[in-house]
């Protein structure tokens, strides 16, 4: 089945070539962050964690997102999904396989990793981080390999995968909300330290990553012959409507919390993040993320409102349109805000602020072309069989 | 293939998979008992009451090291409180890279506002808050990053004490984003390296090693001084003045246990549930 | 087996490629590692054998044991007292990184990163300086 990657046109090389120059960039930029370490970044003691987690961070949602289209199909039966659960679960498998690179990458002794597995340590969320995220990997391996090889040969599925198929589901909610207790489950961080930030969580990733399927599937949709079809469309615009509205529910949610209860520390990092922050010690003022929450905010509303537009009017393109403005909401909103503001301020209530170096978004980009090159590949050898067996059906 | 060679199969292969699984599964359920039972007298000796004063959390058996540092002792003896980090930072190799980004320290000094962010200073007297207080590691008996590190590279001794193993370290920072009282620094860089010709370690101590880059680094209580019977650098480089008072808190007799008798101390972020031992006169 | 007659060859001459450097090494000599041992102590504190073959091993367990158990009690060999320590305890006697460990490190070709953190005894530090 793999050799279907091998046949394609020349938009299709030059596309996975354009993801294989991405990728050696990033190489050589980590070897130049591997021998000198992570100072390379722009990550200092204060802000511990910088876009390498929290592109992980993210990510762990797009994987969960997988979710919107595996359980309708497999659970509800609801056969308009036929086409695209497949792409769900590959999409899944490029997500996470991110993640764990983008965690090796923020890792000073990534030779050492292994010592997690080593030294198992069951009190450390991070432990149980690795087991969802590697078991989630090997069931969406597991249940997309096997399910689109049945179909490659024209049979039904073998039953042993339902069971397979059945866990991930749950597993799905599980990698998102052991990734939110990484954060949420620490005294003294203030804007993490909150209930709701799993279900804020999952909200985001139920938006985010049906969003990014729609992009793909409408990509594909002008240069493929390959339709995900008019009903499942229209099912995933309610399904990523609903996650989105929720999203900003929660968001607002803590907002409410922190100035209404008027407890500083609950409002310094929503200061920080909308406003900007002033050290009372030397009045100077730190607001590098504002324009970015705030146009966060401005492009979720913003694409909540077309995305119904675009299915009254029935519109691909302004589907397309509302999707990535979304997309780059969330993204901006946990890709950037939530694990960076986090450290600000820190527990001795200073600010640092935090740039990422060229070399850190040069890793950064390195790791998504590999996200990408792998849904390339995946979802060419997908639409493949799929097209093949319409054919021949 | 007849159906009696896939059984075999499943059952080879399921069996297999216990088999790698069972022992480690088995080790770290014993190993994770340990620690229970050697952190679950400090819990069991909290009453539920204690919460938002969190407090002088006592474990009930073993030693439990803990300090008393007395601001104003330092407030009026100018010098003193570089002398303790000198002692301290010239022992344990610990590097200048001369910026804040790379920063790594054990012991140095904050403002009342800083060390102590919770409480009020809200028209406190002049003199509190032109105070710098002395801060490290708290060696807390409730540690959140021991609870974060995700291959015990940080733990709790017996003795109380928050340790850090250097070769174990992955290098995650999971700890340094748990401690509430950022007393945790990273090896961003080579600390054996050099700027313009200067390394970045002034003198290096052939007693104690250096770090390699990529691991968390921090106070350790002189935990390998103390077994000897000696003191913390900080506390011998203090003198006779008792500005810094070291010894187990879970013995009444000590004179730390006695100090905190005497005196009227604060701790840093009580609150948190940390059950910090290093308290502070102000 | 299809392409039988490209597949056997080019398995031949990739199994005498590996195994070329045996081949070629076979039979000749090769004089053992002479290590520096310390002057006036006789005994370590564990006999030759297993230091010779397990050191790395008593380093782990030291290691260990030192940081994570708190067994730091000294160690005695001929009425002497050791630390259980890489700089504080073994270095005391053999006092030379260059001339003890590295040699026999060299030699066969692993490269331990014990001192990556752990500092070389002065005499080295001094050698290095000299250079």
């Amino acid at each position: 089945m793999l050799e279907k990657s091998l046949k394609g046109n020349l938009g299709y090389w030059a596309w996975v070539l354009f993801l294989l120059g991405i990728i050696g960039v990033g190489a050589i930029c980590y070897v130049v962050q591997f021998n000198y370490g992570l100072g390379a970044t722009g990550m200092s003691r204060d802000v511990t964690w910088g876009v390498y987690i929290s592109q992980f961070t993210f990510l762990v949602g797009v994987a969960a997102g997988g979710l919107m289209l595996v359980l309708p199909y497999y659970l509800h039966h609801y056969k308009d999904f036929g086409r695209i659960t497949i792409l769900g679960e590959f999409m899944a498998i490029a997500a996470v396989a991110m993640c764990l690179l983008f965690i090796m990458a923020d890792l000073g002794q990534p030779m050492r990793a292994l010592n997690v597995v080593f030294h198992p340590t069951p009190n450390s969320m991070l432990f149980y981080d690795m087991i969802v995220l590697n078991g989630y990997l090997l069931l969406n391996l597991i249940c997309g390999w096997v399910i689109l090889h049945s179909e490659y040969k024209g049979i039904k599925y073998p039953g042993w995968v339902k069971p397979f198929i059945y866990i991930s589901i749950p597993w799905a909610v599980s990698i998102h909300t052991v990734t939110a207790f990484l954060y949420c489950g620490l005294p003294g961080r203030h804007f993490w330290l909150t209930a709701i930030l799993a279900p804020r969580f999952l909200a985001s990733a139920f938006a985010a990553g049906p969003c990014l399927l729609m992009v793909i599937a409408l990509i594909m949709k002008q240069t493929t012959q390959f339709n995900v079809g008019q009903k499942a469309q229209d099912k995933l615009v309610t399904i990523i409507g609903y996650a989105a509205l929720l999203n900003f529910f929660f968001l607002g949610c803590e907002i409410f919390v922190a100035y209404y209860s008027d407890i500083p520390g609950h409002k310094h990092t929503l200061d920080y993040l909308f406003f900007g922050l002033t050290d009372h010690a030397t009045g100077e003022t730190y607001n590098n993320l504002v324009p970015f929450m705030r146009a966060s905010v401005i492009m979720g509303f913003t694409g909540i409102g077309l995305l119904f537009v675009s299915r009254a009017k029935q519109s691909d393109a302004l589907l397309a349109v509302s999707c990535i403005l979304i997309f780059t909401s969330f993204w901006i909103d946990k890709g950037l805000g939530l694990v960076l503001g986090g450290f600000v301020p820190n527990g001795l209530e200073q600010i640092t602020e935090y740039v990422p170096t060229p070399i850190e978004i040069g890793v950064t980009a390195g790791i998504w072309a590999t996200g990408f090159l792998i849904i390339t590949v995946l979802y060419k050898i997908a639409i493949s069989v799929k097209l093949e067996n319409e054919k021949t059906a | 293939m007849d159906s009696s060679r896939r059984k075999f199969l499943k059952i080879a292969g399921i069996s297999a998979v216990a088999g790698i699984g069972a022992p480690s599964a088995l080790n770290m359920l014993m190993k994770s008992d340990v620690q229970a039972s050697s952190a679950g007298g400090a819990h069991g000796a909290q009453p539920d009451a204690h919460g938002a004063q969190g407090g002088h959390g006592a474990a009930p058996a073993g030693k439990r090291y803990g300090m008393v540092i007395d601001a104003v002792k330092f407030h009026e003896t100018p010098g003193l409180a570089q002398k303790c980090i000198d002692a301290c930072h010239s022992y344990y190799n610990v590097p200048d890279f001369g910026n804040k980004k790379d920063e790594i320290k054990w012991l140095w000094q904050e403002p009342f506002m800083n060390a102590f962010p919770d409480e009020s200073h809200y028209k406190k007297d002049d003199g509190l808050l032109s105070m710098k207080f002395m801060v490290l590691c708290n060696h807390c008996d409730n540690p959140p990053c021991v609870r974060a590190c995700p291959t015990k590279a940080t733990f709790k001794s017996a003795e109380g004490i928050v340790m850090m193993d250097f070769h174990r370290c992955i290098g995650c920072r999971f700890c340094m984003a748990a401690c509430p009282y950022g007393a945790r620094s990273f090896n961003w860089r080579d600390p054996r390296g050099t700027m313009d010709g200067v390394p970045f370690i002034k003198k290096v101590n052939p007693e104690f090693p250096t770090r390699m880059r990529g691991v968390v680094e921090k106070c350790s209580f002189c935990a390998l001084r103390v077994t000897k019977g000696q003191m913390p650098l900080c506390v011998e480089a203090t003198g006779d003045s008792k500005a810094m008072v070291f010894g187990d808190l879970n013995d009444p007799n000590s004179e730390v246990s006695q100090v905190l008798k005497a005196r009227f101390t604060i701790q840093r972020k009580p609150s948190l549930g940390t059950m910090p031992s290093v308290f502070y006169i102000i | 087996m299809y392409d039988a007659g490209k597949i056997i060859p080019g398995l031949i001459i990739f199994v005498g490629l590996m195994l070329f450097a045996i081949f070629n090494n076979a039979g000749s000599k090769v004089e053992a590692p002479k290590l520096e041992k310390p002057v006036g102590v006789k005994e370590c504190v564990k006999p030759v054998k297993y230091m010779k073959e397990s050191h790395m091993e008593l380093l782990n367990v030291w290691r260990d044991e030192v940081i994570r158990e708190g067994k730091r009690e000294m160690i005695e060999v001929e009425g002497k007292l050791y630390e259980k320590s890489l700089q504080n305890g073994c270095m005391r006697c053999h006092t030379s990184k260059k001339k003890f460990c590295d040699v026999c490190h060299e030699f066969a070709s692993v490269y331990p990163y014990c001192w990556d953190c752990h500092v070389a005894p002065q005499a080295d530090m001094a050698l290095q300086e000299a250079k």
